[in-house]
């Protein structure tokens, strides 16, 4: 308990994403493993004084890189949320209006419905383990990048405003 | 139940009581009083503790006695609620968690308002935060008071009322004086002491078994008296076409209201970063799915081993079931191992209800201070430290609460806990991710979205044979039925994305696009994310 009292450094720094994503990211090079196009670095934008902290959200969020790390995230979350609601609704489903067929035995007292239900937990379980594997592998290190980078334009421009 | 368990079982949860208290004093002995500090615990919780926490929050004791109770009851019906309640982790994990920490500060409305205009999508998502945290609050203290009745002996209206009191004063308790540090230490010794009884029972099932799991599920079906079809959907749900669409719109509700909960979404900023809270989630996940499953083993152990007809005999709606099976575990009743056992499952069983309604009262209180106070106190009002707010709300919640506590007792705590899952996925889920989504979302249609699916939501429950209409609802004289569903979802979840679409578009306003990059890349990398 104690450990939370303030903030502890090394507790801190395991899970301070920059350390930890580095640590881990360097390796792994498939896909992201290529450093992902970087936004413009922020030197060049500090004399543009005017430029408010709005634009360049806009301007991350038009550039290649943010463009690749949100169509992988929707390439992964998309077909596989369609899946499990239909694998979901199709269960619930076939479990009030076809009570009959989910009777059916398949190994001693074990039938369909058991082995849909457990399915369930079955499929639940691989999805959790390859979304976490895919966001580790195809998103961690260039959403970081792009963190990093964001937040040098935005610090820049809010102390040129100072 | 001899006077043995019950005095074991109160001195056990007294026990816990003492530890938590202490606990409270404990972690907020250098307290700040920051809203960071009470509303996040500092944001310094890791991965695997907010994991506990989490699991811990979620898994209450409707889920720990009413879920087994099914399915020793009605057998694989009751298994379909688990199913529905570990599947939605699925939408939180892809569609929520991550996001919602990287975009919001406190609450739910964070989120929202970071690309809206900010007042009346406040005032919108902190009302139906509220309504669903005490729905959900009232099913805890109706099943507090409840249990004790049961599992005390006490049934005397006296003891429910005072258990109910209790309870919420408890809560209150933990939450103005610990904020979310102590919460979240309450969730976690919650969650531990939960995993760890259900573990052992769960060992203690298939040992009489020598584990075979076929040979359970067996005399479970031999012992219900409805031979294999105790095995097959359809005892509790199967009926007319009513009921099957009713429980269509159960398992809707169950598994789109997960990631709109509010106690649930303000765990997620308890951790430093999107990629904790994503394996907080995962922990949580192996958690609440392991729990279910052995939840599977001891409703039909409890039906093999104790039998339908033992349990109904206890309780009708089955809740007895797991301490009876605890009992009979241990050695029977009058053995000593039965009485610890069994007086360790009650105990447990109050730790739940303590765990799950200080979380409940924490998101709420936030709500109350963060978004709806922040909006409504007039300009001329004298300023406070919002976290005073916040401590002053949790107190009037808690004095709410166990007033609808003790007027909703006899309202039965499932279908409580389905109308706030139901609440949550027809009035935060579309907003939530409408917002997150969608890039021509509008302040109009973040507005119209919450009251669109809160509105309906409540009405048609209004409507409902809860409430009128039949012998066992609420007002059995009065007929105002004219919606033949218990659980509004299947209506009212379509109609809370419809009416955020319709509001949407029918904006005079344009979207407003450099907010809407603000959130995208907010919610994907973490920039500026606290």
């Amino acid at each position: 308990m104690e450990k939370h009292d303030g903030p502890d450094p090394a507790r801190v720094r395991i899970d301070d994403p920059w350390y930890d994503a580095l640590a881990s990211g360097w390796g792994e090079l498939d896909g992201t493993g290529a450093p992902a196009p970087v936004v413009p670095p922020a030197r060049g934008r500090q004399e543009d004084r005017g430029t408010r902290a709005a634009d360049i959200y806009l301007e991350v969020q038009r550039s290649a890189a943010f463009q690749e790390v949100r169509s992988r995230y929707r390439r992964f979350v998309i077909p596989a949320a369609a899946v499990f609601l239909t694998w979901y609704v199709a269960y619930v489903v076939t479990a009030t209006t076809a009570p009959a067929f989910m009777a059916r035995p398949v190994a001693g007292a074990v039938n369909v419905a058991m082995v849909a239900g457990l399915g369930q937990f079955l499929t639940t379980f691989l999805l959790t383990w390859a979304y976490a594997r895919h966001a580790r592998l195809r998103r961690d290190r260039a959403a970081l990048d792009l963190r990093w980078d964001t937040q040098e334009l935005t610090r820049a421009v809010a102390g040129g405003e100072r | 139940m001899t006077g043995n368990h019950q005095t074991l079982a109160l001195l056990l949860f007294s026990v816990f009581v003492a530890i938590t208290l202490g606990m409270t004093t404990w972690v907020s002995r250098h307290r700040h009083g920051s809203a960071e500090e009470f509303y996040a615990g500092g944001r310094l919780f890791s991965p695997m503790e907010n994991g506990f926490a989490i699991a811990g929050d979620y898994m209450s004791a409707a889920s720990f006695l009413g879920i087994s109770g099914l399915i020793a009851l009605f057998g694989y019906d009751g298994l379909l609620y688990s199913v529905g309640f570990l599947v939605a982790w699925l939408v939180v994990l892809f569609l929520v968690a991550e996001l919602v920490r990287n975009c919001g500060r406190f609450t739910l409305a964070d989120v929202v308002a970071s690309r809206m205009r900010e007042r009346p999508v406040r005032i919108a998502a902190g009302t139906s935060s509220v309504t669903v945290s005490v729905l959900y609050l009232v099913a805890q203290m109706v099943g507090a008071g409840s249990l004790v009745a049961l599992l005390l002996g006490g049934t005397s209206e006296a003891a429910r009322t005072w258990t109910v009191i209790g309870v919420g004063a408890l809560m209150v308790v933990y939450v103005s004086f610990g904020g979310m540090r102590a919460t979240t230490w309450i969730q976690i010794v919650k969650a531990v002491l939960l995993m760890g009884g259900a573990i052992a029972l769960t060992v203690l099932v298939l040992m009489r078994f020598h584990g075979d799991f076929n040979q359970l599920l067996r005399t479970a079906a031999e012992r219900s008296g409805h031979g294999n079809a105790f095995l097959a959907p359809g005892l509790k749900y199967g009926g007319d076409w009513t009921a099957r669409l009713d429980f269509m719109s159960l398992g809707l509700a169950l598994v789109l209201g997960t990631a709109g909960l509010p106690h649930i979404l303000s765990r997620f900023y308890t951790v430093p970063t999107a990629r904790a809270a994503r394996r907080s989630v995962v922990w949580s996940i192996g958690l609440i799915g392991g729990f279910y499953l052995m939840t599977i083993v001891l409703g039909f152990g409890a039906a093999a081993i104790i039998g339908p007809d033992a349990v109904r005999g206890s309780n009708a709606a089955g809740n007895t079931a797991v301490p009876l099976l605890a009992l009979d575990l241990g050695g029977g009743a009058g053995s000593t191992g039965g009485t610890v056992l069994f007086a360790v499952v009650a105990a447990i069983a109050f730790a739940t209800i303590l765990a799950v309604v200080a979380g409940i009262t924490l998101a709420s209180s936030a709500s109350v201070a963060h978004d709806l106070y922040a909006s409504l106190r007039g300009r001329h009002a004298k300023p406070r430290s919002e976290v005073a707010v916040a401590r002053t709300a949790a107190v009037g919640i808690g004095v709410v609460a166990i007033a609808l506590g003790l007027l909703a007792r006899d309202l039965n705590v499932a279908f409580l806990v389905g109308l706030a899952f139901a609440v949550a996925a027809s009035a935060n889920l579309p907003v939530l991710l409408y917002s997150l989504f969608w890039r021509n979302f509008t302040t109009r249609g973040a507005v119209w979205s919450v009251y669109g699916g809160l509105v309906p939501a409540l009405v048609l429950v209004v409507l409902s044979p809860v409430v009128s209409g039949s012998p066992a609802s609420l007002f059995p004289g009065v007929d105002l039925q004219y919606f033949p569903l218990e659980n509004p979802g299947l209506v009212s979840i379509p109609l809370g994305f419809l009416a955020g679409w319709l509001g949407t578009v029918t904006s005079p306003q344009p979207p407003d696009q450099a907010r809407h990059a603000e959130t995208e890349v907010r919610a994907l990398t973490g920039a500026g994310a606290v």
